[in-house]
């Protein structure tokens, strides 16, 4: 039994230590928001704030975060960060697909809780998460009007 | 002579057969049925439901029965059940806005989900699937038909309600009003008295000069449950009291599971609750799917060699399905031929020769492939899986369960991107194996393929390879162009097996706009061994890339500018002129370069292209840092006729240009020994961010027949590339993906 914290709440988890933290949120917790792309930490649709840093959550053991704050995609539209590039997203009409955007939503709120008023080079530097469909334009600008708001 | 390409076959309406695929042999799906299966020719034409009273039932005109299609809800909302699957390119948004136009309803207010199976929905020139650049316009008509005959009804309830004509009766979005009263009702009060009356023929349509939606970017209706994570794809959905899977394949298609040394271990492993052996595959069904997964990777299996049909023969390798297409000098069949070819390269003052390759690619959408199988207590089968036609899925997991087709439920959640990925090619889709799994122990299975799994069987898009020879006249203006495309396409492979020319061979290089006094492109079909596929602009992927890279090479041979060039080239074609000087403006006025900028030199390089119904003049500037392109713009026209939405034109054209790019500079699937070489991101690069160029997108409304636009943006891009490329350094790249190619600083 492992004791997690995920979005300010308990919770107990019967799952081996080593389980990636993906499928502990996915198929233990029913929170389907984080995605599964590659399972390598290449894509980053798995992304996580993990005491607000960018994780790539499927390759990080569920027994590693026990005593910290794990935050995911379903928490962002009550984070006060979250909430602005949430709406940055919608407006900007981001998403396609829309498979990567959890975790491009959660790679941009770290940024900008780290780094409020980004310069492009921090843009490019922290939103490396793989888009197939080609979206990182209108995710560059969706940053930026985040930043912004 | 003209071959059309895959468009104009997609495009075409074709009669359906009645009769069903039943008796059809698993031999018979290779053959020239399974094209039509592919892409849904052969649906079973059931009566979508019994029509007026004593006489025998007959089927409806698909597209015509309003309650198949809308349900009108109490609650402010109208629920749309489209004929197409969402998957990204914003169909569900533009079915809302065709339909909410003449129904007057906010598009705002649908809620869009893929229909299920039936004939009501056989509407893509009487087939269903969602691909080919076909969706909006092969039904715009129809659905505009449909929203207008949905509003009639509504109205004539009203009428009868409140006692009035018809006549006296208008709409505003969602309401019937009588002005004369004063009185309204909600669509939702006026629905099931609406339903139970008989459609009328005529109901007539809006003026366009009127339409507040079509035309218009309307938002996406997915915008914001894709933007918190509430969005929910076919790996995220779970039934009661299943089990899930993880399977291991054979790693060269064709081998069977043999012996299985540690089964007894494996099964006393966490949550495991057993393991099968499958057709090429092996699965472990555990209480989580990461259990599943990390059992199904403690498997050790021995593989045999099988007899399957498809099987890849070990010594594969795509180094050498290459010199296999280069070698191959045969003649093959005209797709198209104009002028006297002999003649016109016996008089020319410049003949020149070149070979142009194109990799095997892999989709890479991002969403895994994953499918829930459930069998109910009533005798039928429930399907939960991704897929760009579900009647033909629906046939063949009716198949694989022994069942009658009207016995099989699909269910077609969004999709985590497709690009061509999700028709049915041969053991490239988990349905068979929740079938079997879901069968076995009698409860509900949930297969997910791991990446890896997915690398290893996907379908591909061909190996590309074309012998050019062409020749310019003494003004410096091409004046012969003899063309050979060597290999297989997909329609080949599945629609056409028998017929001299594959169009999806050649499409993109038979067809191209421009005055060449003489021409002649052949097809040379050439088996390749692995499991090909459609994958986005499909022959246009790389086609495009070969003749526009190549009629850059004439213009450098004729001393010619290479935008001046196709302009003089397509003095008699308006539409094709307009848009080349349409990206022209775009991008500030047409300037090849090399010119100084901003970190350097740089130069920018044009192309053309005219697929699925639309035209693209696509321009690019490039650079050259430490021996790697980088493409700093792309500048995109695209005419597709009409826009019904022109913000998703835009994000559609966004995305094509990063695919074309990526698969232009980094994609290759490499196979060795019968193996794809890489099973993972690591090994297979698509585009990341910090390669992604800015992209200006212009669309053009010449009025021309509606076009396609999912997939139009992509083939124009690798040869702009190429020609910024050479424009630059002199280097003509000949072979993709360009990363191979060993650069000079300009």
């Amino acid at each position: 039994m492992l004791e997690l914290n995920i979005n300010g709440q308990t919770k107990q988890v019967d799952a081996e230590g080593d389980t990636p933290l993906l499928w502990v949120l996915r198929d233990t917790l029913g929170m389907t928001g984080t995605k599964y792309g590659c399972g390598i930490a290449q894509c980053g649709a798995c992304t996580v704030l993990v005491d607000g840093n960018a994780t790539r959550s499927c390759v990080t053991p569920a027994e590693s975060v026990v005593g910290a704050q794990v935050t995911t995609i379903e928490a962002m539209e009550s984070d006060p960060v979250g909430a602005k590039v949430v709406e940055a997203w919608v407006a900007g009409q981001v998403a396609q697909c829309g498979y990567c955007q959890s975790g491009q939503v959660m790679a941009a709120t770290a940024l900008l809780k780290a780094t409020p008023k980004p310069t492009d080079e921090d843009i490019a530097a922290a939103m490396t998460n793989l888009c197939r469909c080609g979206t990182y334009n209108a995710i560059a600008a969706a940053v930026r009007q985040a930043a912004t708001a | 002579m003209n071959i059309p390409g895959t468009d104009a076959l997609l495009g075409t309406p074709v009669s359906i057969p009645e009769r069903g695929v039943a008796n059809l042999s698993r031999r018979g799906l290779f053959g020239i049925g399974a094209g039509a299966l592919l892409l849904g020719t052969m649906v079973r034409t059931r009566p979508a439901r019994a029509q007026g009273e004593g006489m025998a039932a007959v089927a409806p005109r698909p597209g015509t029965q309003v309650p198949a299609f809308l349900e009108i809800r109490n609650d402010g909302k109208v629920r749309l059940l489209s004929p197409f699957v969402e998957g990204g390119q914003g169909i569900a948004t533009a079915m809302a806005q065709i339909v909410g136009e003449e129904l007057d309803f906010e598009p705002a207010n649908f809620i869009v989900d893929c229909a299920p199976p039936g004939a009501d929905y056989l509407i893509v020139n009487g087939r269903r699937l969602t691909g080919g650049s076909l969706s909006v316009r092969s039904s715009y008509a129809t659905m505009r038909q449909l929203g207008a005959t949905a509003r009639n009804l509504l109205v004539r309830a009203a009428a009868a309600r409140l006692d009035v004509p018809e006549g006296e009766l208008t709409t505003e979005p969602g309401r019937v009003i009588h002005k004369a009263s004063n009185r309204s009702l909600a669509y939702g009060e006026l629905a099931e008295a609406a339903m139970k009356l008989p459609p009328s023929e005529v109901a007539s349509l809006r003026d366009p000069a009127t339409f507040r939606w079509i035309g218009k970017p309307v938002p996406r209706l997915d915008a914001r449950d894709k933007s918190t994570g509430r969005a929910q794809y076919g790996i995220d959905l779970t039934v009661e009291n299943m089990l899930q899977a993880s399977v291991v394949h054979a790693p060269r298609l064709g081998q069977e599971p043999g012996a299985i040394a540690n089964e007894a271990e494996v099964r006393g492993m966490p949550g495991v609750h057993s393991v099968h052996k499958l057709p090429g595959a092996v699965a472990v069904l555990a209480d989580s799917w990461w259990r599943a997964r990390k059992a199904s990777e403690a498997l050790n299996v021995t593989w045999a060699e099988g007899r399957h049909d498809r099987a890849l023969p070990a010594d594969f390798s795509s180094a050498g399905m290459l010199a296999t297409l280069r070698a191959e000098k045969g003649a093959g069949s005209p797709a198209e031929e104009s002028g006297n070819l002999a003649a016109a390269f016996a008089s020319a003052s410049k003949t020149i020769e070149a070979e142009y390759d194109a990799p095997y690619l892999a989709h890479a959408q991002l969403e895994p492939p994953s499918t829930i199988a459930r069998f109910n207590g009533d005798g039928t089968l429930e399907l939960w899986m991704p897929n760009q036609a579900p009647e033909v899925f629906q046939e063949l997991a009716a198949k694989e369960a022994g069942l009658d087709a009207s016995k099989v439920k699909v269910h077609s959640p969004i999709l985590g991107g497709f690009f061509g990925r999700h028709f049915t090619y041969d053991a490239a889709a988990p349905y068979p194996q929740a079938i079997a799994l879901a069968k076995a122990v009698n409860r509900p299975v949930k297969v997910i393929w791991k990446r890896e799994e997915e690398f290893l069987r996907d379908g591909l898009r061909p190996m590309g390879f074309v012998r050019f020879k062409g020749a310019v006249g003494a003004d410096g203006m091409p004046v012969a162009l003899q063309a050979a495309a060597v290999g297989e396409g997909p329609i080949g492979r599945y629609f056409a097996a028998n017929a001299p020319v594959d169009p999806s061979m050649v499409e993109g290089i038979a067809g191209k706009p421009y005055a060449i006094g003489a021409k002649r492109v052949d097809c040379v079909k050439l088996r390749q061994p692995p499991v090909i596929a459609f994958w986005r602009s499909v022959g246009h992927s790389m086609n495009d890339f070969f003749y526009e890279s190549f009629l850059d090479e004439l213009a450098t041979a004729g001393g010619k500018d290479p935008f001046e060039m196709r302009l003089a080239m397509l003095k008699d074609s308006p539409r094709h002129a307009t848009l080349l000087r349409a990206v022209a403006d775009l991008s500030g006025g047409w300037k090849r370069g090399p010119f100084d900028a901003e970190g350097g030199k740089r130069a920018r390089g044009v192309a053309m292209a005219s697929p699925f119904g639309s035209e693209v003049a696509t321009i690019a500037e490039v650079s050259i840092t430490d021996g790697e392109i980088q493409v700093h713009d792309l500048w995109i026209a695209i005419d597709p006729g009409r826009a019904v939405n022109p913000g998703l034109i835009e994000a559609q054209v966004q995305s094509a240009a990063a695919i074309g790019l990526s698969s232009a500079l980094l994609e290759e699937v490499v196979y060795e020994n019968g193996e794809p070489q890489a099973r993972n991101f690591d090994g297979y690069t698509i585009l990341p961010h910090a390669r992604m160029p800015r992209v200006h997108v212009k669309v053009v409304e010449s009025g021309a027949a509606l076009g396609g636009v999912g997939e139009p943006g992509v083939p124009g891009v690798p040869p702009a590339v190429a020609n910024a490329v050479a424009a630059l350094t002199g280097q003509r790249i000949r072979s993709l993906p360009m990363s191979k190619a060993r650069l000079g600083s300009a």
